[in-house]
């Protein structure tokens, strides 16, 4: 079932931590943790509650500063980075708490995701209005364009509040809102979390679908549901105290003992 | 997409109807001197609002300025013109008049700090002051062009304004607000023992003269004497078109979006590339720069300067000017500065009770409704804009 699982040593490494370790107090939330992303492929990050992997994308991402080890994206140094230059390197992510901007609308809270790709000039925002508008109105039609994808309906209401929104489509706004600045990684936290089953099934299809528009764009996906984690990733990375404890395919890691009692067997 | 002719007369109605009957309103106000009169009307201006929201009239209203902004703004500064026009002798009203336009451009300055940005400023009466003082000084000891003078007074709020950059980006809410009030208490403090500038007593400011044209000289066209205010009427109406321009563009536009997404949620905003320091000192400095130029003009209009007029009590009447408007909505802070500015004047009852009032009418509308009385609508990058 698990799509083609490529050669690893072939593809180039996206991301590449070394030794990340971050301790919040007397809690070590990453404990010397080693992870590899390849290009274009898709990693399951698991591991119960607690088990550090929102403190990982929050390392990468540069809201936390690891402790000690290092994190390089794209052969490039990124452990001291700014969650601002991170960006602008090609990581982009959602949030296991919808983080929306609740007020605006679907279209601003994707264009929030569309940062770099956007003139901020005060000249050219204030003054050339028409070379503004040209710009406005093509960032609309590829927003509504990748909303549709997502679901065409929603695309429809561009311009309506995400406050009014149920949860789904929250989610399915900010998965567009990390996907429009065309990013070459993308960290999904959980982003069936407070959906049906048949929800998070669509949705998944939905990112699959998605990704084969985006050349070569890699994904790590932190889910608890394991049938969702068997289908699209190629590889999955197991945590428990902040440790990595197995790593492989899904039909390995889910065959290890220490994995089975640590995780699975919980659940 | 282009609306049809009649489409178009129809959405333009409702906003036009609106603005006109507030201005038949405002110069029936303005014109009576009877307090019961006043206090009638007045009554009979908020029924009239209660019973418009009650029938759904508002909607309408407020559809037809989001879809035909620039017709009904055009409407509107005619309609404050045709204002100056009733009252073109009447000094008393004119200056009222000024004054209500130029408080407007300050809480327009307040409004991008706080509505779009999120950073609270206790402190705008000291900026205005900050302009005005600057205006009494320049144009009494250097021979700088008065136009050049309202530039530099904006600057110089800005520039005085930037002294309170560093604790405004490293403290997040309500520790910043307190710096804000601390300044406006020590900015009053040090007007009243700075003897350069007149102590409490204040200073004279010498009235403005653009190209040998003296403002404070009353005009006389065909033998209509005008009163001198309508000078300082035009150009704050120009100065006010030009502040509610860039105020709206800057909504309209990636930046507005940038200090809305660091207001709601700063590392979110993070995380997608925006430098908060940027735009959090950009919206800061605009915003004072706004205020200072509003101030500068004020001071030549009233021609006088002295440190009561700019203490912390009127900073937090500018305040509650943003919060009753509707928080971030250009139109809401005109029409709640009219309120607050017009309503005390007219009525003498309760000018001793202002501030009791303002704070009443603070406590009501955030009781009864939060987002102010013309809360800000969803953003359109361009008005009338369909996808
Ligand atoms: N900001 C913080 N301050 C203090 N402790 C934190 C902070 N963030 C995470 N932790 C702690 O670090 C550990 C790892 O938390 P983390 O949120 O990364 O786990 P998780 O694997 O994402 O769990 P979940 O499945 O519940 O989302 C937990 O013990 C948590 O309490
Ligand atoms: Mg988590």
């Amino acid at each position: 079932m698990t799509q083609n699982p490529a050669p690893r040593e072939e593809l180039p490494l996206v991301l590449e931590a070394r030794g990340l370790t971050r301790r919040f107090g007397g809690v070590l939330a990453l404990d010397r943790l080693d992870l590899d992303v390849a290009r274009g492929e898709i990693v399951g990050l698991i591991g119960p509650n607690g088990s550090g992997k929102t403190t990982f994308f929050n390392v990468i991402t540069g809201i936390y500063w690891a402790d000690a080890g290092h994190v390089s994206f794209d052969g490039a140094e990124i452990t001291r980075a700014t969650p601002q230059a991170i960006y602008h390197a090609g990581v982009a992510r959602t949030f296991q708490r919808s983080r929306l901007s609740l007020p605006l609308s679907i279209f601003d809270n994707i264009m929030i995701g569309n940062h770099k790709r956007l003139n901020q000039g005060l000249w050219f925002n204030l003054v050339r209005r028409q070379a503004f508008r040209a710009e406005f109105e093509h960032s609309f039609a590829e927003a509504q364009a990748l909303v549709e994808v997502f679901d065409p309906p929603l695309a429809r209401r561009m311009l309506e509040p995400v406050a009014g929104l149920p949860m789904i489509d929250r989610r399915r706004i900010e998965i567009c809102r990390a996907l429009i600045s065309r990013p070459q990684l993308l960290l999904l936290d959980e982003p069936s979390a407070g959906m049906t089953h048949e929800e998070t099934s669509q949705l998944m299809d939905d990112i699959l679908e998605v990704r084969k528009r985006l050349e070569g764009l890699s994904i790590v996906i932190v889910e608890h549901e394991m049938g969702v984690i068997e289908r699209i990733t190629n590889r999955c990375v197991v945590l428990n105290f902040g440790r990595k404890i197995a790593a492989g395919t899904f039909a390995e890691i889910a065959a290890d003992r220490m994995v089975q009692e640590a995780y699975l067997g919980l659940k | 997409m282009a609306l049809s002719g009649n489409d178009g007369r129809r959405s333009l109605l409702p906003g036009a109807a609106a603005v006109v009957l507030v201005t038949v309103f405002l110069i029936v106000l303005l014109r009576v001197e009877n307090q019961k009169a006043i206090i009638a009307l007045l009554a009979l201006g908020i029924g009239a609002v209660i019973a418009a929201n009650r029938l759904g009239l508002l909607k309408p209203v407020a559809r037809s300025f989001s879809e035909r902004e620039d017709a009904l703004g055009l409407l509107a500064i005619g309609a404050t013109l045709a204002i100056g026009a009733v009252f073109h002798e009447d000094h008393f009203v004119l200056l009222l008049v000024c004054t209500v336009v130029l408080y407007t451009v300050a809480t327009l300055g307040l409004s991008v700090q706080f509505g779009y940005a999120g950073v609270l400023n206790f402190a705008g009466a000291s900026f205005f002051g900050i302009g005005a003082y600057a205006a009494a000084v320049l144009n009494q000891h250097t021979a700088i062009p008065h136009l050049l003078v309202l530039l530099i007074g904006g600057l110089m709020a800005a520039l005085a304004g930037s002294l309170l950059l560093l604790p405004v980006l490293r403290t997040r809410g309500h520790y910043a607000a307190v710096v804000t009030i601390a300044f406006a208490l020590l900015f009053k403090t040090f007007l009243e023992v700075n003897d350069v500038l007149g102590g409490p007593q204040g200073l004279q400011v010498r009235g403005m003269t653009i190209l040998g044209w003296s403002f404070n000289e009353n005009i006389e066209i065909g033998g209509i004497e005008l009163s001198f205010y309508l000078n300082y009427f035009a150009m704050s109406m120009m100065i006010l078109v030009l502040a509610f321009v860039v105020v709206r563009r800057l909504e309209r536009s990636w930046i507005g979006l940038n200090l809305d997404a660091l207001r709601l949620d700063e590392t979110a905003a993070g995380c997608f590339g925006l430098n908060i320091v940027r735009w959090k000192v950009t919206a800061f400095l605009l915003g004072n720069f706004l205020i200072g130029v509003a101030g500068t003009l004020h001071g030549m209009v009233v021609g006088f300067v002295q440190p009561n007029n700019y203490t912390f009590a009127d900073s937090l009447v500018l305040v509650s000017i943003l919060l009753l408007g509707g928080i971030g909505n250009p139109w809401g802070v005109a029409v709640a500065t009219v309120i607050v500015v017009i309503v005390p004047e007219k009525l003498q009852v309760i000018q001793e009770y202002r501030f009791l009032l303002y704070a009443a009418l603070v406590v009501v509308v955030l009781l009864f409704r939060p987002e102010g009385l013309l809360p800000r609508p969803v953003r359109r990058y361009f008005s009338g804009w369909q996808p």
